[in-house]
């Protein structure tokens, strides 16, 4: 399997706060990979920092081979970066088609005109929102919206996905529904990040994790092995969402 | 929504016509009056023009630019400065360009920063301009003014500015059908979001900024012929930034023909307070920013925008319920 | 050294406008564009104070401070607390403030030319030479920069060491947070504002006793204070206090050397160099 995307010792510091410190992790071609860790452990900073939001204090990130951290978030992007959002953000005075269209005109593939909308149909049938193209995305439920950003982010055909809690916020059965949407990505040969809280999710989902805590790594591996890992359950301890 | 480019739809056809008449219309409107009225209707037609260059820019960034007067001001010199040897659609050319240029320039100083730095950078604008080419022309040329004498009379500046207005809408719409049309949409929308998917922001806004400044730009080299003798004070005048921003707000900006709405009403004031009040003419100014802001934010066109929905929602079926609220929380 | 004695002694003024300015922005979020007519009508109350009772101009700051005071609170309550109220978001109330200033500058630009007319006004007070390290200086522009500097002192003094100072600053901070530490930030909002536009009439007074003054010229104080403000960083006083000699002297410079038409240039030069290099200000730090 070759590299998708690689993170070599990232540091992110806030004036005195080091938010993330020296983590390293490797994430393989059409493997679905989770980052994990109680809050406040700097997973988010991470995140931010792959999609271009933030720019690593040192350290590298590499997409394939070329360099992609201390570049633009919009160049990132284009390189084949998507992502979705902690706090869902959907572009509230477009419709849904449009939505979706915004990530396949100018993200990885940068398509126009009827191919654009077209796919962008595409993929709404696909997340389950066939149909209801021309609807207000502002008048969508919570879990609809999050389906609309997941459209736009695979509109533009990425070469790695970054889920930012997905899952969260979504109630039991809607989480199902979700679960199985995502493991539906993977099987057709996706590469996801996914940033999650929801652990029934994970042990489902991923094929290898990382575990962060106050900003370094305390664990990497297969799934089952990492969140048995000793170090892993004192990290949890006490934290709600273990 | 039909910004998407799918060839021209019925309603644009229609629209498209209509607009043809009218500006058939006005055009003959100089065959008529060559006096007061025509005097008149090319103040209307210049601040349709600026106006709504204005509002091609500031309409969907929220941006309030007050860099207009010093757009105009370049066009007016460019025109100035080579009426004697130069043919003159090159020199309205040169006015377009030079304002694109310092529209460039200003955008990449402060489109990258919040609002309240672009606004405070182009109020001096116009100023600084002036400054600069008083004393160039002072230094280079030992002169303070330039004489403009062409054939052109009302009638052909009148035409000119109508030809540049219906420049100036076909252009909005074709930007509006453009990827650049999508892109603004979506930064209007949420920034970060269109950072994300790949928009880059900066040059999306700094491109639209400099088109806008180039229609305003050429506005300024027509209107040169207008003045006969030219000097830096009426050239970069900062009033017309003002005025813009006045009528473009009481218009509305959200379409690109509100700020018509708002030009016509306030050429008309203006004239009045012009020919009785001469000296109160800030008062007015004054008072017709605070009444924007209390009375009308979003504009005459966004009041009635307002009440025709209201009244369509009294006169329809009430709409299906809208299910779930999108709930704020999360863990 | 002439130069940069006589850039100093401007940047007095100069310091006092931009801290009114820095004042009524950093903690009550008014980016205030009408602040150049509340310094014009500081020169104009100076003058009639002046004119008609032979009242010195440094003595008629206690009367126009308290008058300005009061003034720009009303101001405030009257024209822009409904601003506050009703914006949703910081980006909406600066794009308000913004253009109901403009709606006042205008307003109160209009008022004085009825009222003063349009033309330059000018008096007599202490124009004798006063020498410094050999050269001479008119002794009004000493005055008023001592003057200047017993204000700004007063103020930081208010800022740092009393308890509404204080809440103050806590205020230009985080109004939120403020707000939790039972503090009652309208109130304190609408208490700065005054204070600013005080400074800035006091600014305008000691301003008209070595200046030329008409009615029309406050925009251009308003650019200098809003370049000032941004150098030094929003609501930073020392930074304003800095941003304000550097300017002075800048401007000094142009204009003994290129061209006194080109202050503006002079001041945009900088602008730009800051926008450029240094957006947050001199003294402020990176927002992440």
């Amino acid at each position: 399997m070759s590299l998708a995307l690689s993170v070599r010792t990232v540091r992110k510091q806030f004036g005195g706060l080091v938010a993330v410190n020296n983590v390293s992790f490797d994430v393989h071609d059409g493997e679905l990979f989770g980052l994990i860790g109680p809050n406040g452990s700097g997973k988010t900073t991470m995140l931010n920092m792959i999609s271009g939001a933030l720019k690593p204090t040192s350290g590298e990130i590499m997409l394939g081979h070329d360099r992609i951290s201390g570049l633009a978030a919009h160049h990132i992007a284009r390189k084949g970066v998507a992502r979705t959002f902690q706090l869902v953000k959907v572009l509230p005075s477009l419709d849904a088609e449009e939505n979706v269209m915004a990530g396949a005109v100018f993200g990885h593939q940068r398509l126009w005109g009827e191919e654009a909308r077209s796919l962008a149909r595409q993929l709404l049938e696909r997340v389950g929102l066939g149909g209801r193209e021309h609807m207000p995305v502002s008048a969508m439920t919570y879990i609809d919206q999050k389906r609309i950003e997941l459209a736009r982010a695979l509109a533009s055909n990425p070469r790695v996905l970054l889920l930012d809690e997905w899952l969260a916020g979504l109630n039991p059965s809607e989480l199902q529904i979700g679960i199985e949407l995502i493991a539906e990505l993977r099987a057709e040969g996706r590469t996801i990040i996914m940033v999650e809280h929801v652990m029934d999710a994970i042990r489902t989902l991923c094929d290898r994790c990382v575990v962060m805590s106050s900003g370094v790594k305390i664990a990497e591996g297969g799934v089952a092995e990492t969140l048995s890992d000793p170090e892993v359950v004192r990290a949890y301890l006490g934290d709600d969402d273990a | 929504m039909s910004e998407l480019p799918f060839g021209i739809t019925q309603k644009e056809l229609r629209i498209g016509i209509g607009i043809a008449v009218a500006a058939g219309i006005a055009a003959l409107l100089p065959l008529f009056d060559q006096g007061y009225y025509l005097s008149l209707s090319v103040n209307l037609m210049l601040y349709a023009a600026l106006c709504t260059a204005w509002t091609l820019f500031s309409g969907p960034t929220h941006y309030v630019s007050l860099a207009s007067a010093a757009f105009f001001g370049l066009g007016t010199y460019a025109v100035a400065l080579g009426v004697e040897s130069i043919p003159f659609p090159i020199l309205v050319a040169f006015g377009a360009v030079a304002a694109a240029i310092l529209a460039g320039l200003v955008g990449a100083a402060t489109l990258r920063l919040s609002g309240v730095y672009f606004v405070i950078f182009t109020l001096g604008l116009a100023e600084l301009v002036r400054q600069v080419v008083t004393w160039a022309q002072a230094k280079f040329t030992g002169k303070t003014g330039l004489y403009v004498f062409t054939d052109f009379r009302e009638m052909h500046i009148f035409w000119m500015l109508l030809a540049l207005t219906i420049a100036i809408f076909i252009t909005g719409w074709l930007i509006n059908r453009s990827r650049l049309g999508f892109a603004m949409q979506i930064i209007g929308n949420d920034e970060t979001v269109a950072r994300h998917v790949g928009i880059d922001t900066a040059r999306s806004k700094i491109l639209l900024f400099m088109i806008s400044g180039a229609f305003i730009g050429i506005a300024g080299a027509i209107c040169a012929p207008r003045y006969a003798y030219i000097q830096p004070p009426s050239a970069f005048n900062p009033q017309i930034s003002f005025l813009v921003v006045i009528m473009a707000l009481l218009g509305g900006t959200k379409r690109l023909w509100g700020p018509l709405v708002g030009v016509v009403p306030f050429i008309f004031v203006m004239d009045f307070v012009a020919a009785r009040l001469p000296n109160q003419m800030p008062i007015v100014m004054g008072i017709a920013f605070l009444a924007i802001v209390y009375f009308v934010p979003n504009g005459v066109t966004g009041v009635l925008e307002k009440a025709l929905a209201k009244w369509k929602a009294r006169n329809a079926p009430a709409p299906q319920a809208v299910a779930d609220k999108p709930a704020e929380v999360r863990p | 050294m002439q130069i940069i004695v006589t850039g100093i002694l401007l940047s007095g003024t100069y310091a006092l406008i931009a801290l009114g300015l820095t004042l009524q922005y950093g903690v009550a979020r008014i980016m205030n564009l009408a602040n150049g007519e509340t310094l014009v009508a500081g020169c104009f109350i100076a003058f009639w104070l002046f004119a008609s009772f032979a009242i010195n101009p440094i003595l008629g700051l206690f009367i126009i401070a308290p008058l300005a005071f009061a003034f720009n609170w009303g101001i405030y309550q009257v024209a822009l607390k409904p601003l506050v109220d009703r914006a949703k978001n910081r980006g909406q109330l600066e794009v308000d403030s913004i253009l109901a200033t403009f709606g006042l500058m205008f307003l109160l630009q209009g008022l004085m030319i009825s009222g003063f007319g349009g033309e330059y006004h000018s008096y007599q007070f202490l124009s004798e030479r006063f020498e410094i390290f050999g050269s001479a200086y008119g002794l009004n522009r000493v005055v008023a920069f001592i003057a200047a500097v017993v204000i700004a002192a007063v103020l930081y003094y208010f800022l740092y060491r009393t308890r509404l100072g204080t809440a103050v600053r806590a205020v230009a901070v985080d109004p939120n947070s403020a707000n939790l530490v039972a503090i009652d930030v309208a109130k304190v909002a609408a208490v700065t504002f005054a204070l600013g536009g005080a400074l800035t009439a006091c600014g305008g007074a000691l301003l008209s006793t070595f200046y030329t003054f008409n009615a029309s010229m406050g925009v251009t104080f308003t650019m200098k204070a809003l370049i000032i403000v941004i150098m030094g960083g929003v609501g930073d006083v020392r930074g304003a206090v800095v941003a304000a000699l550097i300017l002075g002297i800048a401007e000094t410079l142009v204009a003994t050397y290129i061209d006194p038409g080109l202050t503006i240039a002079a001041t945009y030069t900088l602008f730009i160099i800051i926008l450029l290099v240094r957006p947050q200000g001199i003294f402020g730090r990176r927002t992440t």
